[in-house]
């Protein structure tokens, strides 16, 4: 009988704070700009210049740990990973080793099997390294330095995981709870969130972990999946061949769809961790937790609680609304202008949700105004356009962010409410459609059809269907 | 009476009251310079018409009252390792030989805010390691007081040019002992205080942990008033303390009182004892008799682990230099290697030949003691050292006001005598060393001459932030002790 394995999952995950600024200096973390002009001395590791902590930095990183269950070091310190290269412009990144900023959490993952508590080993802060680019032209190498400072969280979780499902679960849970406090827009395609994953088999049952390796260059949930599978097939195969595996650094190729060994356990180098004597120890307060713990922004099961009492709105809107911090932030903004959640929840889960997927874009990346949103739905209300008028202008919305009730005056989009020129149309469209007229006198109701959409393209769409079809009936 | 022989206080004073110029001063102190320069080696750089230019410009803005610092018009000295603005900075070492710093440090900002003339910079133990000035790559720095004899170090140049009147103070930094140790040797002042004070930002680092910059002075009221200028709290240095908002003043002239009355004053007796030369003990003691006899009360002591400070010492400052001098690496500034193939070639080319064999031995000792399997075994282990060290000095000072010995336990050795034996050059530093461990503030005060002629200096140590009681203990004992002879040499 063939053996059955086990695959044991722990993962690295590194996200990009949404400081302003770096994590030890005053420049900005934005992204592009000209290579090396989000620099100065202290991140560019200039002699004499020296690190000041960025306490936004500490603050995201205590509230993700405060929302992920887990403990705050009290004391805490930074410490010096020694080695060379020159992305890291000092030869050494300022990380935490010894005393963590965060120890002992855990999140709840919900997947098909049920819920399941995977634990969090240590949340800790360090700063992300520059980019090196390769000119093939001069056959040389540069470096740029705007990235070098960026802050970053590593949440390193335990081996709790078993499968992709429960992996992808996991990452979306911490996704959301990031993104909800704002830490982090965690991009996985932009970098501003990297997986990497540890992974082993063992045979069921067996007590011992398997040899484990590490796999880096994820870049999306399908990636990870795909190099989970991959990696469980090509651990299996060697064991199945009564070979062993090799704890090692892989990095995944999600074109070909398989990993190469980056550099084995042997190859690691020494570190020297040592504390940083640039930073003093970081001494956080019970006042100070409770401050953070207090201000935490709702998060994702509160406000569906909240959402289910304070909206009329149904249980999947809710759901829908809630799974990205960005539709959420759209939907409250714009039903404290308007009033009408109904509605708000409407041109979200509709037309909004229609472009997002025409458009293969994710909510993330809307761009539009809560406030615009909101005047659609009030010009729509007070019936100035009709809903036909109303989607056309929410795709321009939607695109460019215009101002509707302006674009409406420019373009002469309001529905006509004088009765006298409708009448007159109206009247026009009768004495011009005589068959139809007769039909309907001998009882189809369907040609009223007919007329009213006559109606309507005379008036080039700006008339209100209801006013049209009353003033039809009358006049028939 | 030359203008060079009066103090930085002094001449100010006679700057301002507008009996001296500022060029004029310049001129005196260029033309000592061209005088004794070729014996003595004091600089790394110096640019003479940048120099006569500011002194112009200075002059100026003190007519119009717009500098009128205490200091404002006096000719100082900077260490090479303390970055400058604009004018090389080297720390004499060859890997840096092209580096232009793109800011100052906050010291020397301070002092220029103040009014002080930046001349140039001083020579040095490559990266401030050394206790001789021996290892800089550029010149070996020779004692004013007798060109055989090395002026100490690491700020040999600093102490060098202040003992020679080639400058009327000059900036240091002191890890080990590097402004005290080459303060005595020279016969002038020089402070190291309280880790913390002196803002860290600009100074180029070797052991992060230990360093700090202070004043080489003439005497106590310039070294009290330079200390003033220097002690800002600055936030770009995450190690600097605010001492106003904590309550440890920083009004050090203040403290220039000539009284010592019920000063409890500790010697400990290991500093005193064997491997002291008799002469340098003789001396010190005659100092604290002379303080004595002001009225107060001296004693000896056991301090205790004083024989683990050196071994302490060169495991943490080595481990924290091995990263610090990382940076170094022939990519960014500074000294590259001409041939080379691929990165790791670069690296190790440009390294092996931008560092000097102290620098190299170092940065070895620190990579050793920081590797895996070694660490709990040498840092960690020297770090609870230094734990037990600062509680063994906190015990004492609450028994005394001070303690006092020798800052060295000889005078100057001779050129070339320390280098054979790196070894003894470190046990050289047994007295100076534990300050830097236990972060404390200690003032070196010339106190005689020994048979050779050479200066011998006593160090008096006081607890954290009682920068105060140093000088006015100090100041008290310069007037005791009288004028100290001047340097003859070279005149």
């Amino acid at each position: 009988m063939a053996k059955q394995y086990e695959t044991v999952i722990g993962l690295e995950v590194h996200v990009e704070l949404a400081t302003k600024t770096k994590i030890f200096c005053g420049c900005s973390t934005e992204f592009g700009g000209a290579p090396n002009t989000h620099t100065c001395p202290v991140c560019t590791g200039m002699p004499g210049s020296l690190p000041v902590l960025n306490k936004q930095v500490l603050e995201y990183a205590m509230a993700v740990g405060l929302a992920t269950n887990c403990s705050i070091s009290r004391y805490s310190k930074f410490d010096r990973k020694n080695y060379f290269y020159p992305d890291n412009p000092q030869n050494y990144q300022i990380s935490q080793l010894y005393l963590p900023i965060c120890r002992d959490g855990y999140i709840e993952i919900e997947t098909l099997s049920g819920s399941k508590k995977v634990r969090i080993h240590e949340i800790h802060m360090e700063e992300d390294a520059g980019k090196l680019i390769h000119d093939e032209w001069e056959d040389c190498t540069l470096v740029d330095y705007n990235r070098s400072g960026v802050p970053l969280i590593e949440i390193v979780s335990e081996p709790d995981m078993r499968t992709a499902e429960e992996v992808t679960a996991y990452l979306e849970k911490l996704r959301l709870i990031i993104q909800y406090l704002g830490a982090s827009d965690c991009k996985l395609q932009e970098g501003s969130m990297r997986a990497d994953v540890n992974l082993s088999v063992r045979e069921i049952g067996a007590a011992e972990f398997g040899t484990r390796t590490e796999m880096k260059n994820l870049n999306s949930f399908k990636a990870i999946t795909r190099a989970i599978e991959g990696e469980r097939e090509r651990q299996i195969e060697l064991i199945e061949e009564g070979k062993t595996v090799t704890q090692e650094t892989r990095r995944w190729d999600d074109n070909k769809e398989y990993s190469y060994s980056m550099r084995s356990k042997e190859d690691a180098q020494d570190y020297r961790y040592f504390p940083d004597p640039d930073l003093v120890p970081i001494m956080i307060s019970e006042e100070w937790i409770e401050g953070i713990r207090q201000n935490q922004p709702e998060l994702r099961t509160e406000k569906m609680k909240r959402y289910r009492e304070e909206y009329d709105i149904p249980e999947y809107d809710i759901d829908i609304i809630t799974g990205t911090k960005k539709m959420a932030d759209l939907f409250e903004e714009t039903t404290k202008i308007c009033g009408l959640p109904k509605k708000v929840s409407n041109w979200l889960m509709v037309e909004t949700l229609r472009l997002l997927k025409e458009k293969d874009m994710d909510a993330d990346q809307i761009t539009f105004s809560s406030r615009n949103l909101a005047k659609l739905i009030e010009l729509t209300e007070k019936k100035v356009i009709n809903s036909s008028v109303a989607k056309e202008v929410f795709e321009l919305i939607f695109t460019e962010d215009i101002d509707p009730e302006q674009y409406i005056e420019e373009k002469g989009l309001k529905t006509v409410s004088d009765e006298g020129e409708l009448r007159k149309v109206v009247q026009e469209i009768v004495e011009g459609n005589p068959q139809s007229v007769e039909d309907y006198r001998n009882g189809k109701e369907k040609a009223i059809g007919f007329l009213i959409g006559q109606t309507m393209k005379a008036m080039k769409g700006k008339a209100n269907p209801e006013i049209i079809t009353s003033m039809l009936k009358e006049m028939l | 009476m030359q203008i060079t022989d009066i103090s930085a206080v002094e001449l100010s004073r006679k700057i301002k009251a507008g009996e001296i110029k500022v060029l004029d001063a310049a001129k005196a102190v260029l033309e000592k310079i061209d005088a004794l320069e070729g014996q003595i080696n004091s600089f790394v750089t110096l640019d003479r018409e940048a120099l006569l230019k500011k002194a112009e410009e200075l002059q100026i803005k003190i007519d119009k009252g717009e500098c009128n610092g205490p200091l404002a018009g006096v000719p100082i000295a900077i260490k090479d390792n303390i970055c400058t603005q604009g004018m090389l900075t080297t720390c004499s070492s060859k890997i840096l030989h092209n580096f232009i710093p793109e800011f100052s440090a906050q010291a020397v900002i301070d002092l220029e805010k103040a009014g002080a003339l930046i001349i140039g910079k001083t020579n040095m133990d490559e990266f401030a390691m050394g206790s001789t000035t021996e290892t800089s790559a550029y010149k070996v720095t020779k004692n004013p007081w007798n060109t055989d004899h090395v002026p100490g170090g690491s700020s040999g140049g600093s102490a060098a040019a202040v003992a020679a009147g080639e400058c009327f103070a000059a900036l240091g930094s002191d890890t080990g002992g590097s402004i005290r140790q080459p303060a005595s040797f020279c016969g002038v002042v020089g402070m190291k205080p309280t880790y913390g004070t002196i803002s860290r930002y600009g100074l180029i680092a070797y052991g992060s942990s230990l360093d700090q910059i202070g004043p080489i002075t003439k005497n106590v009221e310039d070294c009290a008033t330079m200390l003033e200028l220097i002690s800002t709290y600055d936030e770009k240095d995450s190690t600097s303390m605010d001492r106003v908002a904590h309550g440890y003043a920083t009004d050090f002239t203040s403290a220039l009182v000539e009284d010592v009355k019920g000063f409890r004053i500790g010697i400990p007796k290991d500093y005193i004892g064997e491997g002291v030369d008799p002469q340098v003990r003789d001396s010190i003691l005659k100092a604290a008799k002379a303080l004595e006899e002001k009225g107060a009360i001296v004693e000896e002591f056991e301090l205790g682990l004083v024989e683990y400070a050196v071994p302490a010492y060169y495991v943490i400052a080595s481990a924290e230099a091995s990263s610090n001098l990382s940076r170094f690496d022939g990519i960014k500034y500074g000294y590259r290697t001409e041939d080379y193939s691929g990165l790791h070639n670069m690296y190790k080319k440009t390294r092996s030949e931008g560092f000097g064999p102290e620098v190299k031995r170092r940065i070895m000792l620190g990579s050793f003691v920081l590797s895996s399997g070694f660490y709990d075994a040498y840092y960690l282990k020297a770090l609870k050292t230094k734990a037990l060290i600062k509680q063994a000095f906190t015990d004492s000072f609450k028994k005394y006001d001070m303690i006092l010995g020798p800052t060295a336990p000889t005078t100057a050795p001779r050129i070339g005598e320390s280098l054979q034996d790196p070894i003894k050059m470190y046990l050289s530093d047994i007295f100076t060393i534990s300050v830097n461990l236990a972060g404390l503030p200690a003032i070196s005060v010339p106190c005689g001459l020994d048979e050779k002629g050479l200066p011998i200096g006593v160090q008096m140590i006081a607890d954290s932030f009682e920068e105060k009681k140093l000088i006015q203990a100090a100041y008290t004992y310069e007037k005791i002790r009288g004028s100290f002879p001047t340097i003859q040499k070279g005149e």
